[in-house]
């Protein structure tokens, strides 16, 4: 299929159909209110049901039970949105069930704005509702990488039986970029035997999170540990963009990425040694390459749109060996490439902070 | 020998937690015994809440799966929509439907999803160790209201059934007790025609089910029965408020 133009709130909305995606349960927020419209026209096509909940709590919980019922089911929303369903999130990680939920972040804390911003990369990737879970998050930097990482994601999703989560942010949601449907065969997801559909000729199915006795629901977050490392050393994606022989690293994911490597690209033409380790998977988070790199580069700056999140991983990969530093723009501003190259030779001139 | 009376095959062998006197109990098995009737055991999904009952799934031989606090309903809209040709059920207390969960069972209800609920009203919060439920009588007495519910401090008690009857979602809306057998027998009818409701595609159906909590309310299972009967019964009239279609004919 050749490449189409499209919003990339609609793209993520084509991929999860292509992902096996039958059941969308949404509520309007923005930047992200393209996907559940998309959905609300298209999945009638494929035999597929769209929902509008009465609201996010709610939407989360039909995720959960169609979940529970073995099929392939989506939501999305924006971080007020996500923290809405935080609740539904721990359950369906505490049931091991596997879903996808988009979130396009928005400017914060409380009702922020609606301009593009990475500061729920701490309620994504460090278990945003109660309990010892973990998301699979993916943390796409273009429209093409979206729709092939949402497309994935079902079928992460499944492997596991664990939640995932697209962290995008206003910015991905809403730029219109070239993108090619590789994959335009709708699949099909596996047999789900623990599903509840009825017990049927067949001992019954429970879906659950209650374990009442500790000792009980040790032995379930002991399993649920082990499908985590499981992850951890099966699952991790990363880019690495001129880094191995660069003076200095920049770390940073989704659009701020997007920015870094027209910084890194400005100074390589200016003889300044800059690279970008761009980490795909936000969890698992890829801490080996920043723990290599320590090895031979002189130091790291993690750029965001938040106040400084994904850097505390950066800084436990790199684990003392180099100084990580840090430059954010929050509330929904974008960082400029002048404003993150002026950094950089500030860093190179007087050495970094840790 | 002719077998006169016999479990349920809905029916598990666990003992139940359920405190003395507590209607649960009867309750769970009216469920057990009309889904025998009905013949759809191996076809239908139960959604055990928070609270007392969430133990649902240790008692009823089916597929169960168990919901966060007042959210069953949505849970039951994802189930049934992915499998509109089984029979999906919520079991939920009057904590979880008319205090934390309003905004899913009206909802629901708007929507006309094909499922029935299972509204158990004993006008207190029994797991957390009886405090204010939105259904707790005026003057009655609970661990957050320790001289009586104070009308001018929290307000009146929820009429869920009355409230959700006039929504047009709603197919079928009935209002029973527990609390003598001649009732069990009446409860266990209008139970009966929520599933049927449901089975015939009509729409949304619920009972609510005035029950007892002896613990909760200080006294003996016999003295529940009549409080319930004194208090209850003028404030949570019986009946059934909303048939349409087939059941009602």
């Amino acid at each position: 299929m050749s490449k189409v133009l499209m919003k990339g709130n609609e793209a993520v909305a084509e991929a999860a159909i292509i992902g096996g995606c039958k059941y969308f349960f949404g509520y309007p927020i923005t930047p992200q209110n393209e996907i559940p419209e998309y959905m609300a026209k298209r999945l009638p096509e494929v035999g597929g049901t769209f929902i509008q909940a009465e609201s996010e709590v709610s939407a989360i919980n039909m995720v959960y039970g169609a979940a529970g019922s073995g099929a392939r089911v989506m939501t999305s929303s924006s971080s007020p949105g996500i923290s809405l369903k935080q609740e539904g999130i721990s359950y369906i990680a505490g049931a091991e069930l596997p879903c996808v939920i988009v979130n396009m972040v928005r400017g914060g804390p409380g009702l922020g704005n609606i301009a593009p911003a990475q500061s729920d990369y701490f309620q994504a990737t460090k278990g945003g509702g109660h309990g010892d879970y973990r998301l699979i998050v993916l943390g796409p930097d273009s429209v093409q990488e979206l729709v092939d990482l949402t497309i994935e994601a079902f079928d992460l999703a499944d492997r596991y039986r664990n939640p995932v989560m697209i962290l995008g942010d206003g910015i991905l949601g809403q730029m219109m970029e070239p993108v090619e449907f590789r994959d335009t065969e709708i699949r099909i997801g596996p047999e789900k035997p623990w599903a509840a559909t009825g017990a049927r000729g067949r001992e019954r199915n429970l879906i659950n999170s209650l374990h009442i006795i500790p000792e009980d629901n040790d032995r379930f977050c002991q399993h649920l540990r082990e499908k985590y490392e499981l992850i951890l050393t099966r699952e991790i994606r990363y880019e690495s963009y001129f880094a191995d022989d660069a003076d200095i690293i920049l770390a940073a994911y989704g659009s701020t990425a997007r920015i870094c490597k027209a910084v890194v690209d400005q100074a390589r033409q200016d003889g300044i040694r800059v690279g970008l380790i761009r980490p795909i998977t936000l969890w698992p988070f890829p801490a080996e390459p920043f723990r290599q790199a320590a090895e031979y580069t002189g130091s790291f700056l993690a750029v965001e749109m938040s106040n400084g999140q994904m850097v505390e991983d950066v800084r436990l990969a790199v684990n003392g060996q180099k100084p990580v530093g840090f430059y954010g723009r929050t509330g929904g501003v974008v960082p400029a490439k002048g404003q993150i190259y002026a950094e950089v030779k500030k860093i190179l001139q007087g050495g970094a902070r840790s | 020998m002719k077998t006169v009376f016999t479990k349920p095959e809905t029916m598990t062998d666990k003992q139940m937690h359920y405190c003395p006197g507590c209607t649960h109990g009867i309750i769970h098995r009216l469920a057990a015994e009309v889904i025998d009737e009905l013949g759809i055991r191996e076809k239908t999904i139960g959604i055990a809440p928070v609270g007392c009952a969430v133990f649902l799934y240790d008692y009823l031989n089916l597929d169960i799966q168990q919901a966060s606090h007042g959210r069953a309903p949505a849970v039951a809209t994802g189930i049934k929509r992915v499998l509109p040709d089984r029979v999906v059920f919520t079991y939920q207390g009057d904590g979880d439907l008319a205090a934390i969960g309003t905004a899913e069972i009206v909802h629901a209800a708007a929507r006309g999803e094909k499922i029935t609920v299972l509204f158990v009203n004993n006008a207190i919060y029994g797991m957390t160790g009886g405090q204010m439920a939105p259904t707790t009588l005026v003057g009655q007495k609970s661990t957050t209201t320790p001289w009586g519910r104070d009308k001018d401090l929290a307000g009146y008690p929820v009429r869920m059934t009355e409230m959700l009857a006039v929504l047009d979602g709603v197919a079928y809306m009935a209002r029973v007790s527990v609390h003598d057998p001649a009732n069990i027998l009446k409860a266990k009818k209008a139970i009966k025609r929520a599933f049927e409701v449901q089975m015939n595609g009509e729409g949304f159906a619920m009972v609510e089910i005035l029950s007892t909590c002896p613990t909760n309310w200080g006294m003996p299972p016999i003295e529940a029965v009549k409080w319930l009967e004194q208090n209850m019964l003028p404030y949570y009239p019986l009946g059934e408020y909303k048939v349409i279609g087939e059941v009602a004919g």
